[in-house]
């Protein structure tokens, strides 16, 4: 993965001076907290529910366990001993003081990690495939473009006090692992005569408007991507929306006048800025491509002895071919019935470092489904590595299945939200305990989130479940058949809400209907999108 | 009756106006009455409260209950962590938030 | 008031028309951009200014960065001032798309801002300052 030159290191030491400089000014009182918060959003501190948060980037959901275990000893020494992984591949911290920020940023920087841009009015985190460099059908590994994008995106001048918020994913699949469709931008990663080059979408996003990107170019070659994307940035900071924070958004602009007059706006723009050289030669993306290079590769092909009936249970469900023979791609699951979605103790952070150290060649990756991947494991080491993980209460073997729920932290945590989220989570989970049960289930994505700010993802939950405030009372609305993956769809909600127990019930009816009418091998939201809601309407209403 | 409450600048903890300064019990939290913005401007002013603001609140015999689940939650801590809240100890300190 | 100033040449304190004004009487030799105004509107005449003053009502809105780099862009080697709800912490962003000058509402504090205009000694990414990006230091 890639490693810091020591450019990239004065860029983050210098982050945290001149952080700690603003931090201090507030204090002082030099600063009020209305000119401070956009400063240490875009440290990515906000002020929560309980104290303030802070999220940490992990770019491109990628890390070894040194920085894996530098973010157990942050959350031991500066917060309550855990962390929260993101559905932008990040973690976050809950109980963090504002005295304390600038050092766990300097902590943080002696191991290349930084909470740049994770909040704020600018690009934030580029999030990708959480399978790259192991996935047999990645056309190349995603992540040297969306390492070449971070460093253009960090401290971008001009894009910095953008409209609202700016998220970009980048895949190399046609099979979507990373909702890139609901991203501002997505990139799609193809081969065109030979040449790599990235299909552009852009105007994706979930919140109170959902909306999938339309493709704005079928093609941009690397060597135009930068001037192509600044382009794209600058509609949108000219003439994006900035008289309402809920019509901000770069969808709405593409909504509003048509995605032919961005393309065309983009176009014209392009041509201009293709002449100020802003674009690296192909050189850097090379000399960043060295860093994902394959690891040495040593297991010979040895399928894992599945005698233990856990060990192959979890092995069906949570190991994932590799394109190396030989290797096995592990993902842990962070979603332990009844427990919290995303949490995880700085005890079972270090052991997941542990394990990637001894078993993955010191490379861990976060999804966006909140749960953590193992990419190279040898087949001959996943037996142990299983035991390991169960001795640490992470060998769930519920990836994809209905307990492998996300959900944002919700009204427990967050001071946007309008509902608990988390109990939720935990009260399906428990419904849902038997796990013979959730495999006859099968592949299940329910997404939860406390307000319409979406950050759990229930627009692109094949079960969402929406947290809404009705006259002071928590309120669950139902949506059907959202996808997240390439074949992306927007839920819909399928009538009135429910309590937290009536929700819970409802989501019990619906899998229950679906059990009654699957053909096949249907899931759950192929089985919706045959039959349409009218049958689940019955039963949950009826 | 109304409350003023906000959180620490430094520590970030939720805190509530006391009448004389500032406590993280919401049951130290006064009633502010008419005069709750002129209080919060002085706070606010002096940094000795961040992103204030008044809310309502109903007087019971164990202190103020604020009127809304999220100042409740405030006021405590996490309902799914309840060893992170003000009250670990005790297994009924969450039925007040519902 | 100008306080902050990072050009050698006189101070040219001529009244700034607006844009509209501008370009009804040329006259001018000062204009000023509100954040919905096109700056390329002014790129025929931009030999003519000596003074180009972009407008930021509220600090968060971030379009007058956009504006000043399209200027320099398009060659305009005069004064580009910004004016208005202008703080300390976005002058080092507003120097790196071509401002030169500022006209804060606000007083400042002049340590905290030749603090806040020296934390980076490098940049990733080419804008409208001579800055050379962290790519190209790289590759020579």
């Amino acid at each position: 993965m890639y490693k810091y030159d020591n450019y990239d290191q004065a860029m983050v030491d210098a982050r945290v001076a001149e952080f700690r400089d603003q931090i201090n000014r507030r204090i002082a009182g030099e600063i009020t907290e209305d000119q401070f918060k956009p400063l240490r959003l875009m440290n990515g501190l906000y002020l929560q529910l309980h104290a303030y948060m802070l999220r940490v980037a992990i770019p491109y959901g990628t890390l070894d366990s040194r920085q894996m275990r530098m973010l157990a000893h942050i959350a031991r020494k500066y917060d309550r001993d855990y962390g929260h992984f993101t559905t932008r591949q990040n973690i976050q911290y809950n109980w963090i003081k504002l005295e304390d920020c600038a050092d766990i940023l300097e902590e943080l920087a002696t191991v290349e990690m930084h909470a740049i841009q994770t909040s704020g009015n600018c690009i934030r985190n580029i999030s990708s495939d959480q399978y790259a460099g192991a996935a047999a059908d990645e056309v190349t590994d995603p992540r040297p473009w969306a390492e070449l994008l971070r460093q253009w995106s960090t401290f971008h001048p001009e894009f910095s006090y953008l409209p609202r918020k700016f998220k970009i994913a980048v895949i190399a699949s046609s099979e979507d692992r990373a909702a890139m469709r609901l991203h501002d931008i997505g990139l799609e990663l193809v081969r065109k005569d030979g040449e790599l080059g990235a299909r552009v979408f852009v105007g994706g996003g979930m919140g109170r408007t959902p909306m999938i990107a339309p493709e704005i170019n079928p093609f941009v070659k690397a060597d135009d991507l930068l001037s192509y994307l600044e382009a794209c940035l600058r509609v949108y900071n000219r003439y994006g929306r900035r008289d309402n924070m809920y019509k901000a958004r770069i969808k709405i602009l593409i909504h509003e006048i048509g995605a032919d007059e961005y393309r065309r706006q983009v176009a014209e723009e392009f041509a201009h800025v293709k002449t100020l050289g802003i674009d690296p030669p192909l050189a850097e993306l090379e000399r960043i491509s060295a860093f994902f290079a394959p690891p040495a590769y040593d297991a010979a092909n040895a399928e894992p002895d599945r005698n233990d009936p856990d060990f192959a249970l979890w092995l069906d469900q949570n190991v994932k071919p590799h394109k190396q023979a030989g290797y096995a791609i592990v993902n842990i699951s962070l979603k332990p019935i009844g427990g919290i979605p995303g949490d995880a103790t700085s005890a079972q952070i270090d052991v997941m470092a542990d394990l990637a150290e001894k078993y993955s060649f010191d490379e861990l990756r976060v999804t966006h489904a909140q749960n953590i991947v193992l990419p190279y494991v040898a087949k001959r080491d996943l037996y142990a590595a299983w035991q390991a993980l169960r001795d640490a209460e992470l060998a769930d073997a519920n990836l994809d299945l209905i307990s492998d729920i996300i959900a944002c932290p919700g009204l427990d945590y967050c001071s946007l939200a309008n509902a608990r989220s988390i109990p939720v989570a935990q009260k399906i989970a428990t419904r849902f305990a038997d796990m013979d049960r959730q495999r006859d289930l099968g592949e299940l994505k329910l997404k939860i989130s406390g307000c319409i700010n979406a950050c759990g993802h229930h627009h692109a939950g094949h079960i969402g479940i929406l947290g809404v405030d009705k006259k002071g009372v928590e309120n669950y609305q139902l949506t059907f058949g959202g996808s997240g993956a390439e074949d992306v769809s927007i839920g819909k909600i399928i009538g009135p809400g429910f309590d937290e127990d009536g929700v819970v019930d409802a989501v019990e009816k619906a899998t229950e209907v679906y059990k009654a009418l699957r053909e096949g091998d249907e899931r759950f939201v192929d089985t919706y999108r045959r039959v349409g809601l009218e049958p689940f309407k019955e039963a949950i209403y009826g | 009756m109304k409350l003023l409450t906000g959180n620490d600048l430094v520590s970030g903890a939720v805190t509530w106006w006391t009448g004389n300064g500032w406590s993280i019990h919401v049951e130290d939290a006064a009633d502010v009455g008419e005069h709750g913005e002129a209080i919060l401007h002085a706070e606010e002013g002096a940094r000795r409260v961040n992103a204030p603001y008044i809310i309502d609140a109903l007087p019971t015999e164990n202190g103020p209950r604020p009127a809304h689940i999220k100042d409740r939650i405030r006021a405590l801590g996490p309902t799914v962590r309840t060893d992170l809240t003000l009250k670990p100890a005790d297994p009924t300190a969450g039925d007040w938030i519902i | 008031m100008v306080e902050f100033r990072y050009r050698a040449d006189e101070v040219t304190e001529q009244p700034s028309v607006t844009l509209d004004a501008f370009l009804d009487q040329s006259n001018a030799t000062a204009v000023r951009l509100e954040p919905d105004d096109d700056a390329r509107a002014l790129i025929p005449f931009l030999d003519r200014l000596t003074l180009i003053e972009v407008a930021f009502p509220k600090f968060r809105d971030g379009r007058g960065y956009s504006a000043a780099r399209i200027l320099r862009e398009a060659g305009y080697q005069g004064e580009l001032r910004a004016q208005g709800d202008v703080l300390v912490d976005q002058m080092a962003y507003m120097r790196r798309c071509g401002f030169d000058s500022f006209a804060p509402e606000a007083s400042l504090n002049p340590d905290a801002v030749a603090r806040a205009l020296a934390f980076y000694d490098h940049a990733y990414q080419g804008a409208a300052d001579s800055a050379v990006p962290i790519w190209k230091r790289r590759h020579g």
